[in-house]
């Protein structure tokens, strides 16, 4: 059996190296982005599936664990960020905490619940709690149902940092992305992400090992839902709403896609397949419903023909791990 | 008690439709190792074709009992043959994947050109009106529906447990290669076996076009409970989906007189305290 990701490529320190390099790249293209003219709503909104991307796939890349449900931490913090700001009128530090806490108490319990099976009974399950989550958020008062929480206040982080100017907003959003990116980076080359990507090659093998390969995917799907909810939380602030979209298993289907367009288990592909993504959502608006055949398209297309993504054909051409 | 027991016939109705879609979905699961996503939008097609044939053609609901299942089963082979059949040997998230992407085409195609409100089907003369049965009125269209999704189920049950090719099938399941040696074309029969459970998947799609109007999205949150009734059930047993399909049905039916809150969830709940109390499934094989 083919395994999810390329793993002729090895991890050496000078490909650490180059990640780090890119990384800089990276950091300093995205930063310049306020100067060139380029519509910064759309980075920001960009950059917030990028981190959501980024979070799924530490979960299917490296845990090889497919979350068809990841939506859920996404609309989950959305909605509980949204509520401490405009309801309790807390500052943004804490609003955004709110909602990583709830993204993290979210992922205690389905983790708990999902964790007991495997392979695609993993995906079917993620999928039918979140829609679980869809139906008690359209019921529950608190998220206005249809409507959504909107309007929600932007603030002064800190005190100081008002996030009402695009701006300031858009290098708060840009750090927080970085971190994010920053922290999954790490996560992945501890020993914990080593010992998450023997299970991936050969569960039963880790087994014999000693190592309780249960309690890593759990922790893996933790880390990955916390994070899920960082990106929620950031979104807030962006769309200034939260509503059912973000809870929807469309929304889930959309951030398998941008990961498998990246390339499944590549540091950077997540980002480019969520900013290829967005950019075609935006371009292709005014198409109407023809946005979901092309999307399926392209999932028809990546799996048939085009398995390791952007990134992971790139990488697979030079030989290393980016 | 007349509600409850309306709420009861509503609950096996959409029991019937769980059965016959997750047993269609635990035969492909067993012979292509695929979860088929587009289970509901195949399903829809089903109930479209029915009404393209009723409207275009003026051929009556019999004859789309028989002719949409056999054009959807069609269709299905169809994509087996050009996509499905290239992810043998991968790991069996790609086929849920692809699965997923055929099925956002084929609903938005349908989105484009009808929209997302439903369009009516008539409901056939010989099953109009209604039988009082002293403690309940049944609408007979509602009965048959019953009646017959039963029948379904149980010969599709008989052909794979009980007769020759099924024994076939079953061997295939178990060990492709070997039963290959035997002479037995299995790319045929995997071919043969995604279209019958997309067939089945038709057929519950026909049923359901006079009770629930035909739309293009009918399939897309169905095919999400139905997944939560194939976990809880368990994809090794066909009688074990079969049950486990008009059960789910009838105890959210029971629950929507009870508690119409829980009604959307009652599944979804049910499915979180399978997994708690017994991780494998009702069935109890391992995945």
């Amino acid at each position: 059996m083919t395994a999810l990701t390329d793993d002729t490529l090895r991890v050496t320190p000078r490909a650490m190296r180059d990640e780090m390099v890119l990384f800089a790249v990276m950091a300093l293209l995205l930063a310049a982005v306020p100067f060139t003219g380029v519509y910064p709503f759309f980075v920001m909104q960009a950059l917030c599936f990028a981190l959501l991307a980024c979070a799924f796939n530490l979960l299917i890349g490296y845990g090889g664990l497919l979350s068809f449900g990841h939506a859920m931490f996404l609309g989950t913090a959305g909605y509980c960020s949204a509520h401490a700001l405009k309801v309790w009128a807390l500052p943004p530090e804490l609003g955004i905490l709110v909602g990583i806490v709830a993204a993290f108490a979210l992922s205690l319990v389905t983790g708990y619940i999902s964790i007991r099976r495997q392979g695609i009974y993993f995906s079917m399950i993620t999928l039918a709690l979140s829609q679980l989550l869809y139906f008690i958020y359209l019921q529950a008062p608190f998220t206005h149902g249809e409507d959504g929480i909107q309007g929600i206040p932007q603030g002064h982080m800190f005190g100081v940092l008002d996030l009402s100017k695009p701006t300031m907003l858009y290098y708060v959003v840009l750090v927080g992305f970085l971190a994010g990116f920053l922290l999954i980076y790490r996560i992945i080359n501890s020993p914990f992400g080593e010992v998450l990507k023997s299970i991936r090659e050969n569960e039963p093998r880790a087994i014999s090992l000693g190592y309780r390969t249960d309690q890593y995917k759990f922790l893996a799907f933790v880390l990955s839902g916390t994070l899920a909810g960082f990106a929620g939380a950031l979104k807030v602030f962006v769309a200034q709403n939260a509503s059912l979209t973000d809870v929807h298993w469309s929304m889930s289907g959309e951030v398998v896609l941008m990961t498998l367009v990246g390339g499944l288990g590549t540091i950077f592909g997540p980002v480019v397949g969520a900013f290829v993504i967005i950019a075609m959502q935006q371009y292709l608006a005014g198409f109407g419903q023809w946005v979901t055949v092309i999307q399926g398209s392209i999932f028809v297309i990546c799996v048939l023909t085009f398995r390791r993504g952007v990134i992971g054909e790139i990488a697979h051409y030079f030989r290393r791990s980016f | 008690m007349q509600a409850l027991y309306a709420q009861l016939l509503v609950g096996l109705i959409n029991g019937s439709f769980y059965a016959l879609l997750s047993l269609g979905l635990a035969v492909i699961f067993g012979m292509l190792n695929i979860i088929n996503f587009a289970h509901g939008a195949l399903y829809m097609m089903g109930a479209f074709v029915a009404y393209f044939l009723l409207n275009i053609g003026g051929i009556s609901y019999w004859w789309a009992l028989l002719l949409a299942p056999v054009i959807v089963g069609i269709f299905g082979m169809i994509l087996e043959r050009t996509m499905l059949q290239w992810l043998t040997g991968l790991d069996h998230l790609y086929g849920l994947l692809l699965t997923f992407g055929i099925a956002l085409i084929v609903q938005g195609v349908f989105q484009n050109y009808f929209g997302s409100s439903g369009l009516p089907y008539a409901i056939p003369d010989q099953l109009k009106g209604g039988m009082n049965l002293g403690f309940m009125f049944l609408p007979v269209y509602r009965g048959w529906v019953v009646i017959f999704s039963l029948v379904v189920c149980l010969a599709t049950w008989f052909l794979i447990e009980k007769t020759r090719l099924g024994a076939y099938l079953r061997a295939a399941t178990e060990n492709p290669t070997l039963v290959r040696a035997f002479g037995i074309n299995v790319p045929r029969m995997i071919t043969l076996t995604y279209g019958l459970g997309v067939g089945l998947a038709a057929l519950a799609g026909v049923l359901s076009a006079p009770i629930n109007q035909v739309r293009p999205l009918m399939g897309a949150d169905l095919i999400i409970v139905v997944f939560a009734v194939v976990v809880i059930g368990g994809m090794g047993s066909i009688m074990g989906s079969i049950i486990t399909g008009f059960a789910l049905g009838v105890i959210e039916g029971l629950t929507k007189y009870f508690y119409p809150e829980a009604s959307n969830t009652v599944v979804f709940v049910l499915m979180v305290l399978v997994l708690l109390v017994k991780p494998t499934g009702l069935t109890g094989r391992a995945a």
